[in-house]
C-alpha cells in the first residue's frame, strides 16, 4: 500500500497499464542517445566535477566526493608512531577481505607464502556478497573467449586495456572449474549442464548463477576455504596508510584496530589492495546498492603513493534502485525485472523509453524524466518513476513474479507493496566504480613496486562501462593473478629495509604548494549517515524524564 | 518536507536507553538516527551478509525475535540489542581429501548428534530456513538435502546463539553445500571440454588476432555481432 500523496499518479498509471503493455516505444538512436546521457548522465556533469591538483593524475578531473576523499589529509603522520615496532611481518598482506582479497590469499598461501589478511569489517563483508545476477565466462561450445572479448570490449566502449580484457576472457573457463572444485553450487541442468543466461549486452548466453545468490555463495565458499587453510585475517582492522622502505618499494602498511583505536605495523614483502569500491561516497548525492565499507580507501591508499588511476571519472548507476519505502532505497532491482516486460512510466503514467535500453541511457532517461517534473518526489528525499511490474503478470500470466524474480517480490512485499498488483518506485543507484588503480597483466600496480591490486579498486578491465557478471568474474581471475604474482615476488626479497612514510608529507606539501585544503581527512574508512537526519532532529531524543523505567 | 507529512515518531529501547525515532526506518537506520556510527554489526545494508543480526522484544509481549537489522522496521516500545558477533566452532578440512559421509561428519561435528529436536533454530532463523531439517539431513550424511535446505542461509549465527546443543549450525551447512557443489552435483563435462580447450588448442589465438585488429574493425565486428536467441 502506498500513502495517499501517491495514489493519484497510481491511478493513472493503472489506467494506462493495458494501452502501455501494446505501446512499444522505439529504441533510440545513436545521436538521441548521445544528446540524452550528455545531458542527464551523471559523469557527463561538469558541475559536479573537480580538478585534482596533486597526485599522478593532477590536472584531470573526477567527481568532487571523490576528489576531495583523494586530496584529504592523511590519519597519520610520521610523529604517530614508531615504524620500527613491527607488530606483524609477513610475506604478503592482503588489505580487504572480499571476494579478490580471499581468492589472493587462497592462491598466494597454496604458493607457499606467509599471508595475512586485513578488513575494517569482517572477512567477508564485500559487495562480492551481495552480486545477485551471476558471473560471465565462455564455458559452452557455442560460445568462446574471443567472442566473450567482443562484448567485454565493445561494451567498454574499446578503452579497456586490451592485455587485461584478454586474461580477463581466457581466464574465465579455467577460474569456473576452480569455484566449482572449491564447491561453489553453480546452477546445473540434471546432466551437468551449466544454466546460462543472457545478461544486458552479452551475445551468448553466458551468465552463470546460483539462484539469485550468486555473489553470496562464491563469497562464502571462498572465506571458508581461506578458514580451512588457517590463514590469518585480522577482523576490524582498517588500513589507514602504506608504508614504503628506503629503496621507495612499498613495504607493508599501518593498521587502526577500529574498536581500540590502535595503531599497529605490518612489515610485508609485497602487499595486495582488494579493497572494492566507492559507492558509500554517495557521489553526486546518489544512493547505492554497495556494501556499508565502499568508501574507496584502495584508492587513497594508492594514490598517496604515487600510483595513477584510470577512468576514475566514470562510474555505473544502475538504472533500477528501489526508490520507496526509505528502508530499501538504493537496494538493486535487477534488471531481469525489465527483461520479464515491465515497463519504466513516469507520474503521468506515460511510457517513456523502451525497457531495454543500456545501463547509462537508462539511468540518463529515468533522470532527464525526473528532472521534466514528470517524476514523483518521495516524501523523506529523493525522487522517482514507476517501473509497472503489473505488466509482467499480465503478459506472463498470474505467478511469474513469484517464480521469476522472488528475491524482489520478497524485498517489497515486506513492506506491504505487492508488486503483482502495485508498480514500484525507482531511481538511478550508485552500482559500481568502473575505473580505478592501473595495473598491468601481472596485477602490479603502475608507478610503485612490490604492489599489486584485484577487483574493483582496480581500472582498464571494463573500459567506461562494465557488463553484468564481469566483475565477479574479475575478482577471481585477477584476485587469484595478484595472490600468485605477490606470493612469488615476495620469495624473490630477502629483507624489507627501514619503514617510512615520507610520502605522507610529500603529498601533503604537493597539497600545500597548490593551496589544497578539502577538510577531509582519508581513507574516509566509513560514511557517517548522522547528518542525512538533520530533518528530523528537532523531533529525536526523549527527554531524560522518559528515560526513567 | 513539509510539516503534516512528517513521519510519527515511536519509542524505541536501544541498549537500555530510550529514543524517540521515526516510525519508517529500519533498526539500523534508527540506531544511526540515534548518533551511533556503528563499526561493527553492519555490513551489505541489503539483507545478504548476516552482519545485522540484532534481538528484540516488545514491552509487555513475552516473546523474543532475532532479525536482521537492515530490514526490519522498528515498532513502538521495541527493546533492542544488537548480536554483532556470536561464537562459532568452525573445523578445518582439506575438501579434496574429504570423504563426505556420515561418519566424517560425526569427526568433524559431533555435537549435531546432541541435537535435542526442540527445534529453536528454525524459530529464530531470520531467514526462514528449515535449520533442524538441515541439521537431521547431515546427521545422516545427507548433504544434498541438507545444502538445499541450507542454501538461503547468510550465516547471521542467529540460530546458534539458542541452541541448547552448542551446535554451530552455519558452520554444518557450509560444509554440506561445499560437497553438494564438489561431490554430489553432476559433473560439468562442457567445462571441463572448454579448460582443456583453452590449454591446448587455438582459442587464445582467437583472441589475439581481435587485440591485433584496428578499432573501427573491432567495431564493425561487435555492431554486426549475431546475437544468440
Amino acid at each position: 500500500m502506498y500513502p495517499e500523496y501517491l495514489q493519484l499518479s497510481l491511478e493513472k498509471v493503472a489506467e494506462k497499464r493495458e494501452e502501455n503493455i501494446a505501446f512499444q516505444p522505439e529504441r533510440m538512436t545513436a545521436d538521441e542517445k548521445e544528446t540524452l546521457l550528455q545531458g542527464y548522465h551523471p559523469d557527463y556533469r561538469k558541475d559536479q566535477y573537480t580538478e585534482l591538483r596533486a597526485g599522478a593524475n593532477k590536472g584531470e578531473f573526477v567527481n568532487s566526493e571523490l576528489a576531495e576523499t583523494l586530496m584529504g589529509r592523511a590519519r597519520v603522520h610520521a610523529s604517530d608512531l614508531d615504524l620500527n615496532n613491527v607488530d606483524y611481518d609477513v610475506d604478503v598482506l592482503i588489505i580487504g577481505a572480499g571476494g579478490a582479497g580471499c581468492a589472493a590469499a587462497i592462491e598466494a598461501d597454496e604458493a607457499g607464502a606467509d599471508v595475512l589478511m586485513a578488513t575494517k569489517l569482517r572477512l567477508g563483508d564485500a559487495n562480492t556478497m551481495m552480486a545477485e545476477g551471476g558471473i560471465q565466462g565462455a564455458t559452452k561450445p557455442g560460445d568462446s573467449p574471443a567472442q566473450h572479448f567482443l562484448d567485454a570490449y565493445g561494451g567498454g566502449h574499446y578503452l579497456g586495456k586490451k592485455e587485461l580484457v584478454y586474461k580477463l576472457v581466457t581466464e574465465a573457463p579455467e577460474c569456473f572449474k576452480w569455484l566449482s572444485d572449491l564447491g561453489v553450487e553453480f546452477d546445473k541442468e540434471e546432466d551437468g549442464t551449466m544454466i546460462a543466461i543472457h545478461g544486458g549486452g552479452t551475445s551468448r548466453k553466458r551468465m552463470h548463477a546460483a539462484k539469485d545468490y550468486t555473489g553470496a555463495e562464491i563469497m562464502r565458499t571462498l572465506r571458508d576455504e581461506t578458514r580451512c587453510r588457517r590463514i590469518p585475517c585480522l577482523n576490524y582492522a582498517a588500513v589507514i596508510e602504506l608504508v614504503r622502505d628506503e629503496g621507495g618499494n612499498i613495504g607493508g602498511a599501518i593498521l587502526v584496530n577500529t574498536n581500540t583505536k590502535e595503531l599497529k605495523v605490518v612489515r610485508a614483502k609485497t602487499t595486495i589492495i582488494t579493497t572494492g569500491g566507492s559507492g558509500r561516497l554517495h557521489i553526486q548525492g546518489f544512493p547505492t546498492s554497495n556494501h556499508h565499507g565502499a568508501t574507496a580507501d584502495g584508492l587513497v591508499l594508492a594514490y598517496r603513493v604515487g600510483a595513477p588511476l584510470l577512468f576514475a571519472d566514470t562510474m555505473q548507476y544502475h538504472p533500477t534502485g528501489a526508490a520507496y519505502p526509505e528502508q530499501i532505497l538504493g537496494a538493486l532491482v535487477t534488471e531481469k525485472v525489465r527483461g520479464l516486460g515491465a515497463k519504466l512510466v513516469n507520474a503521468e503514467g506515460e511510457v517513456f523509453m523502451h525497457p531495454l535500453e543500456t545501463r547509462d541511457v537508462a539511468a540518463a532517461s529515468v533522470i532527464r524524466e525526473c528532472s521534466r517534473g514528470l517524476g514523483l518526489d518521495i516524501q523523506g528525499g529523493g525522487q522517482a518513476v514507476w517501473l509497472d511490474t503489473p505488466m509482467i503478470e499480465k503478459i506472463h500470466g498470474e505467478g511469474t513474479i513469484v517464480s521469476k524474480i522472488p528475491g524482489m517480490f520478497k524485498m517489497f512485499n515486506k513492506y506491504g507493496i505487492d508488486m503483482r498488483k502495485e508498480p514500484i518506485l525507482i531511481y538511478p543507484t550508485l552500482h559500481y566504480q568502473n575505473g580505478g588503480i592501473e595495473i598491468n597483466e601481472k596485477c602490479e600496480v603502475a608507478n610503485t613496486t612490490n604492489l599489486y591490486a584485484a577487483g574493483e579498486v582496480v581500472g582498464g578491465i571494463h573500459g567506461r562501462n562494465r557488463l553484468m557478471g564481469n566483475s565477479l568474474l574479475d575478482i577471481i581471475v585477477f584476485g587469484r593473478e595478484a595472490g600468485r604474482q605477490a606470493a612469488a615476488r615476495a620469495k624473490e626479497i630477502d629483507h624489507v629495509g627501514k619503514l617510512n612514510i615520507d610520502h605522507v608529507a610529500e603529498f601533503e606539501k604537493e597539497l600545500a604548494d597548490a593551496w589544497v585544503d578539502t577538510g577531509v581527512v582519508s581513507p574516509k574508512l566509513f560514511p557517517h549517515y548522522k547528518a542525512d537526519f538533520r530533518n528530523y532532529l528537532r523531533t529525536s531524543f526523549s527527554s531524560d524524564r522518559a528515560d526513567k523505567q | 518536507m513539509s510539516e503534516n507529512n512528517e513521519p510519527k515518531t515511536i519509542t524505541i529501547n536501544l541498549y537500555g536507553k530510550r529514543y524517540r525515532v521515526p516510525d519508517n526506518m529500519t533498526m539500523l537506520k534508527a540506531l544511526e538516527y540515534c548518533g551511533y556510527a556503528p563499526t561493527r554489526g553492519i555490513g551489505c545494508r541489503h539483507g545478504f551478509c548476516g552482519a545485522c543480526a540484532m534481538v528484540y522484544r516488545i514491552k509487555g509481549e513475552r516473546q523474543l525475535h532475532y532479525c536482521l537489522g537492515c530490514e526490519t522496521r522498528v515498532q513502538d516500545m521495541m527493546y533492542i540489542s544488537t548480536i554483532s558477533y556470536f561464537p562459532l566452532e568452525k573445523q578445518s578440512y582439506k575438501l579434496d581429501e574429504i570423504e563426505p559421509s556420515a561418519n566424517m561428519i560425526m569427526h568433524l561435528y559431533p555435537e549435531i548428534y546432541s541435537c535435542v529436536s526442540c527445534n529453536t533454530c528454525t524459530a529464530t532463523c531470520t531467514q526462514g530456513i528449515d535449520v533442524m531439517g538441515y541439521i537431521h539431513d547431515a546427521q545422516r550424511g545427507d548433504f544434498k538435502a541438507c545444502a538445499e535446505k541450507s542454501f538461503n542461509c547468510i550465516m547471521c549465527n542467529c540460530c546458534a546463539s539458542r541452541c541448547p546443543a552448542g551446535i554451530s549450525h552455519p558452520e554444518v551447512a557450509m560444509l554440506a553445500r561445499r560437497i553438494n557443489g564438489r561431490y554430489i552435483s553432476p559433473k560439468s563435462e562442457h567445462l571441463e571440454n572448454r579448460v582443456e580447450e583453452v590449454k591446448h588448442g587455438n582459442l587464445c589465438e582467437e583472441v589475439h588476432a581481435l587485440i591485433e585488429k584496428s578499432e573501427a574493425e573491432l567495431r564493425e565486428l561487435y555492431n554486426n555481432r549475431e546475437i544468440e536467441k
